[in-house]
């Protein structure tokens, strides 16, 4: 039997190396330049998260219970009870807080579409000051409750007003959002989700 | 008179940022001051709360003290404050899934730094050689064909 061609593998085998040899070469340019490539992408990603959008701990966990007096009723008094089997989001508020004049137009919009209920937390405030807020703002609150020393705060978590959760039907809280609820979000995020929660059962 | 009221409007923050918490024994201050210093204020992220002036921290820190005067161990105190603002209260996080690549970033970090420090400087001293053995073959083979061509010629 003949051999076939044995100069032809020789050439074949030449050929491998030396593309063996370049790519092993390149590698060298190429490590440096995926590292850089991860390296960069680590560092886009660090600084567009928001450090202030800390994941809350309460997501699909009951609601904590409060029972605290209404802002324009102190001798009424509003507690969780009152809300079991209603879907309800909780925005927490306060006069000295600037991002909440910000946010103030976008709830009372939300407020007149009448697709949930909007329960107010009046925190850290001087009642009078809250209640003229309400007065030349609007008031998108269908009530407002008063947590003058932050305790009821301290239990939802709450470390930068304004704050907002859905609470569903059952009393868990579905959604915290934190920071001044845009409109974007309000269409995106918050209006699906409370006709989700408005549609089950109690 | 101005001056006065200026000195007691700067000093007056100072004022506020020292709570007058009376202690029932050392040990119950002493985890006070454990506790303030390893909860992180949530406002100003890089501060923990027994350092901070903010309004949240002083409400932190009242509720350890209130915790603690009930009786409650630095333990407890430290599960309620993770159940409200999770682990990124915590200045000293527990290991598990979520903080995993907080605790073995590093370790990983510095593992392919040193496979790859070993990778270069071993490819350093390997690389070389081989490239100039095949090009001495090639030189040897070139000179022996000259030998050779010599040698037959002479011969002839």
């Amino acid at each position: 039997m003949r051999i076939p061609m044995p100069d032809l593998y020789i050439a074949g085998g030449l050929f491998a190396l030396s593309q063996l040899t370049y790519f092993l070469i390149m590698l060298k340019f190429i490590i440096p330049l995926v590292l850089f490539v991860v390296l960069a992408i680590f560092l886009a990603l660090g600084l567009n998260l928001n450090p202030h959008d800390i994941p809350s701990p309460f997501i699909n966990k009951p609601a904590p219970a409060f029972s605290a007096p209404k802002l324009t009723a102190p001798t009424e008094k509003l507690s969780t009870n009152d809300l079991k089997g209603k879907v309800w989001l909780f925005n927490v508020w306060a006069s000295w807080c600037v991002s909440c004049r910000a946010e103030h137009p976008v709830l009372n919009e939300l407020a007149k579409q009448q697709a949930v209920m909007i329960i107010g937390l009046n925190y850290k405030d001087e009642p009078d000051a809250a209640k003229q807020w309400l007065d030349t703002l609007g008031n998108p609150y269908n009530v407002s409750i008063m947590d003058a020393d932050g305790r009821i705060g301290i239990d939802w978590g709450v470390y930068g007003v304004p704050e907002t959760f859905v609470v569903d039907k059952k009393g868990v809280i579905r959604l915290k959002y934190t920071g001044p609820v845009t409109p974007e979000a309000i269409q995106q995020t918050l209006l699906p989700l409370i006709n989700q929660l408005q549609a089950e059962q109690p | 008179m101005k001056i006065v009221m200026l000195l007691l409007l700067l000093l007056s923050p100072i004022a506020n940022a020292v709570d007058a918490y009376q202690f029932n024994n050392p040990e119950q201050q002493a985890a006070y001051q454990s506790l303030v210093s390893e909860l992180r204020c949530l406002v100003c992220q890089n501060q923990p709360i027994g350092d901070s002036n903010a309004e949240l921290a002083a409400d932190l820190r009242r509720q350890v003290y209130e915790m603690l005067q009930q009786g409650k161990s630095k333990a407890d105190i430290q599960q309620f404050m993770t159940e409200r603002y999770g682990d990124f209260v915590l200045y000293n996080p527990p290991f598990k899934a979520k903080t995993g690549l907080l605790w073995l970033g590093p370790v990983v970090f510095l593992v392919v730094g040193l496979i790859a420090v070993f990778l270069f400087t071993r490819r350093k001293k390997t690389v070389p050689p081989s490239d100039s053995v095949g090009e001495d073959t090639e030189k040897l083979a070139a000179v022996r064909r000259l030998l050779t061509d010599k040698d037959t010629e002479n011969l002839s």
